[in-house]
């Protein structure tokens, strides 16, 4: 926000506070659709982060009732969380690809933008499918939703994060199917540069929960203090 | 801005079909209407539901229906519809839909598609919470703050579906009002017009921004509590839910921390009271400078007093839970936050009274209602200084102290706000007046009337009346003049409600026979007044948007006959109005 933008009028002299042409001040500012969108976007993931800081707040409260059973004790599913890091790897190849098509979109090369556009996605997917598959794997061992409350908190959080993740895939299907109706780069840019901007958040924001869920007991009560819940 | 330039040169896509134009519109002036007629429609729900509870309480037992039972869900029902599903959808998305592109000089929202699927998920989570009238059990009984255990325990009414739909709507009504804050956001940041500062923009949009910005933060509590509470009683998790017998059963849930719901709640609850105040607040700064004919007194203070209380709202919550047992420092805390908000709050109030200081005051019906706001928020806020403070609210905490300050402060005054802009936008909207005499006999029935229900419930808090009883007889603490005054508090609600028909008789008959309003009724000065055509067609300002020279406030200028100068009005034609006007006056005395 441009200290232009915040000029006051109560300092105005009769004409009011513009002092130049008004349209000449405006113009070149550089908002435009694109930036609309991302500001859009911006927002969006503010009232996103938003929601997933009260959920880890809530969890971190309800981590320090006496009837909480570790994910991470030695018997339990995420004791040796390989599988969680094999679906961050594929998140992270999700995301490389996509970042790879935004600056193949910048340079205007068509085939990289939709051959890194598509990965991303189908990395994604992957990612998602492993996800389900450790809630299987939860499932298999007998730890249920209702089970305890790091259980409960285990499928909320990955659940939430996974239906974000999912909303942005419908996006990027949305996308890929103007690709596919040969809509040309240019009016196509702007979407990949959102998807990618979106995943991005996306992987930062798995990864504060990846740490969270698979931290210990003592982790807990730490931040349980640092935040005044103890 | 080079929006502004992008929405001069490209092609207006307007609707053309009857359902494209009016219901599955994307201009955000067939959206706002679809809001406010959805929200007033919900709101009489709200009414009817209230008049009654308030049947019961000043003659019990005249309403054969009546039992606890169906007391509770009334209760329930017409506290969630109020808050939530009328006051913050008109504010946000009734006027906020229809001032901000014409106040800050857009052609639409940015992100028409966005605003529509806001709508219609908005009507969607009516539907769904209507739709507890008629599952089995009944809508959720467990009051408008629906706090575990009890909300989800046998003996509840609505346990079963009821508060499913509930926590299902909310969730629903999030997304849209998701939807729409964004658009509202990005719109004010984005697509203002040549000229239109931040600092030039009208203290309405300055609200409804600023209430936009709190409602995509706080929202997501209210989301947050209402996943974690569907999951405890769909999949029988203990976020909330402590180990309990219930009806002489062990349930199955154990650990579980209730008051970490009320914390999250009011996490919500608190923002959301100024979601709603804010709009009023700038609404009601513009009716005043407008009818007074004077600029706002103090306007970057006033723009000022708005982004502090939004950002004091935030750390205040925890005053709704002084009788939860919190550590006394934390409630020292919350006291002084509490306390400090006033601050601001009470220079918008002064700066209220200072513009109306030797304005030139038209008592038109919608300044009517703003000088009501002002008297009822005053009031309201004096008693929240009371509540504020932990070792006076603890003895009124849950008497009829409580209801009569949160009616009076964020009930009636928002209200009150809500007809004041229905009246002065009216004839924007659809270029006709509303009737005068109407609207004044509607507005003296409902001033005097929510004094006179209002008031006396201050009395009977402090003679210790609780609140959320659904009888108050056989009870040795409540003598018989409280009945007396609950019976004289009823009939004077059941007045006010069936006045409010006067109103709803108005705007339908005032859009087919209303008197021809013209563009500028009021001789405003904002941006919205001065569209090329009344009321706005699709694009709103036809080829080239308007260039903005001034604030908002500029009346009774010195030198101009005209007392108010639009803001479109450059420096060069202000002087020339100027020299115009003294020759004017040169020739009079020369006659």
């Amino acid at each position: 926000m441009s200290r232009l933008l915040l000029k006051n009028a109560d300092d105005a002299d009769p004409g009011g506070s513009w002092n130049r042409d008004p349209q000449g001040a405006e113009a070149g500012e550089g908002a435009d659709r694109e930036q609309i969108a991302k500001t859009g976007l911006r927002l969006f993931l503010a009232v996103v982060s938003s929601l997933f800081f009260l959920f880890l707040l809530a969890f971190i409260a309800r981590s320090q009732m006496t009837d909480w059973l570790p994910l991470t004790d030695p018997l339990a599913p995420l004791a040796n969380p390989w599988q969680l890091w094999v679906n961050s790897a594929f998140l992270v190849l999700s995301c490389i690809a996509l970042q790879w098509a935004r600056m193949a979109a910048r340079r205007g090369r068509l085939n990289s933008t939709v051959m890194g556009f598509l990965l991303g996605g189908v990395f994604a997917i992957v990612f998602l499918t492993g996800q389900f598959r450790v809630w299987q794997q939860f499932v298999a061992w007998g730890y249920f939703v209702a089970g305890n409350p790091a259980n409960s908190f285990f499928y909320l959080l990955t659940g939430v994060h996974g239906l974000h993740l999912l909303g942005g895939l419908i996006a990027w299907g949305r996308t890929v199917g103007k690709f596919l109706s040969r809509v040309p780069l240019p009016q196509l840019s702007t979407s990949v540069e959102l998807c990618a901007i979106y995943w991005h958040y996306l992987l930062a924001l798995w990864f504060v929960l990846f740490a969270l869920l698979t931290s210990t007991p003592q982790t807990y009560e730490a931040l349980a203090r640092l935040c005044g819940l103890r | 801005m080079a929006y502004a330039e992008q929405a001069e040169t490209e092609a207006l896509h307007e609707p053309k079909s009857f359902l494209t134009k009016y219901i599955w519109s994307q201009d955000h002036k067939v959206i706002a209407i679809q809001y406010s007629l959805t929200a007033l429609f919900v709101g009489l729900v709200a009414l009817v539901l209230s008049g009654l509870m308030r049947i019961q309480i000043g003659f019990p037992g005249s309403l054969a229906f009546m039992d606890a039972s169906t007391y509770y869900q009334a209760m329930t029902m017409h506290g969630m519809i109020m808050v939530i599903y009328l006051l913050t959808a008109l504010f946000l998305g009734g006027f906020g839909n229809y001032l901000i592109p014409l106040m800050v000089g857009a052609r639409d929202m940015v992100f028409p598609y966005v605003n529509m699927l806001s709508y219609w998920f908005y009507l969607l989570a009516v539907v769904v919470l209507l739709a507890g009238f008629f599952v089995p059990g009944g809508p959720t009984g467990s009051g408008w703050t629906l706090y575990p255990p009890q909300s989800i325990t046998q003996g509840t009414p609505g346990v079963e579906w009821g508060i499913v739909l509930m926590l299902v709507s909310l969730a629903i009504f999030i997304v849209a009002a998701t939807m729409g804050g964004l658009n509202y956001v990005t719109t004010v940041l984005q697509a203002r017009t040549h000229g239109m500062t931040l600092f030039r923009m009208p203290l309405s949009v300055w609200g409804i921004f600023m209430a936009s910005i709190m409602a995509l933060l706080a929202f997501p509590a209210l989301f947050v509590s209402a996943i974690m509470m569907l999951f405890d009683k769909l999949l029988g998790t203990s976020f909330f839910m402590p180990a309990i017998v219930s009806l002489g059963q062990q349930l199955d849930h154990q650990g579980g921390s209730p008051i970490l719901f009320q914390h999250l709640f009011w996490f919500f609850g608190h923002p959301e009271v100024y979601i709603v105040a804010l709009p009023a607040f700038g609404l009601v700064s513009d009716l005043i400078s407008t009818h007074a004919r004077k600029n706002i007194f103090g306007y970057r203070m006033m723009v000022w007093a708005i982004i502090a209380i939004g950002v004091l709202s935030f750390v205040v919550w925890a005053h709704h839970m002084y009788v939860s047992g919190m550590n006394p420092y934390f409630g020292f805390f919350f006291a002084v936050t509490t306390l400090i908000i006033a601050v601001p709050t009470a220079l918008k109030v002064y700066n209220w009274v200072l513009t109306l200081w030797h304005g030139d005051i038209h008592l038109t019906v919608p300044m009517l209602f703003a000088l009501a706001f002002i008297v009822t928020f005053l009031v309201g806020g004096l008693t929240g200084l009371f509540l504020g403070n932990v070792i006076v609210d603890i003895p009124l905490s849950d008497t009829y102290f409580v209801v009569a300050h949160f009616h009076m402060v964020m009930g009636v005054a928002p209200v009150l706000v809500v007809f004041g802009g229905i009246y002065h936008w009216f004839p924007k909207v659809t270029g006709r007046m509303l009737n005068d005499t109407l609207g004044k006999l509607h507005f003296w029935i409902t001033f005097l009337g929510t004094y006179a229900i209002f008031f006396p419930m201050h009395y009977l808090g402090f003679q210790g009346m609780p609140r959320r009883y659904y009888a108050y007889d056989n009870y040795a603490f409540i003598p018989q003049s409280a009945h007396e005054l609950n019976a004289f508090i009823t009939v004077v609600a059941l007045t006010v409600g069936v006045s409010q028909l006067l109103f709803v008789f108005n705007l339908a008959w005032s859009v087919f026979k209303g008197k021809p309003a013209g563009s500028n009724p009021w001789g405003a000065a904002s941006l919205e007044w001065q569209t090329p055509n009344t009321p706005p067609v699709h694009g709103n300002w036809g080829a080239k948007l308007p260039v903005v020279h001034r604030w908002a406030y500029d009346y009774s200028v010195p030198g101009i006959e005209q007392d108010f100068v639009p803001q479109t009005v450059s420096a060069e034609e202000l002087e020339q109005m100027r020299q115009r006007d003294a020759g004017t006056r040169i020739a009079d005395v020369k006659t």
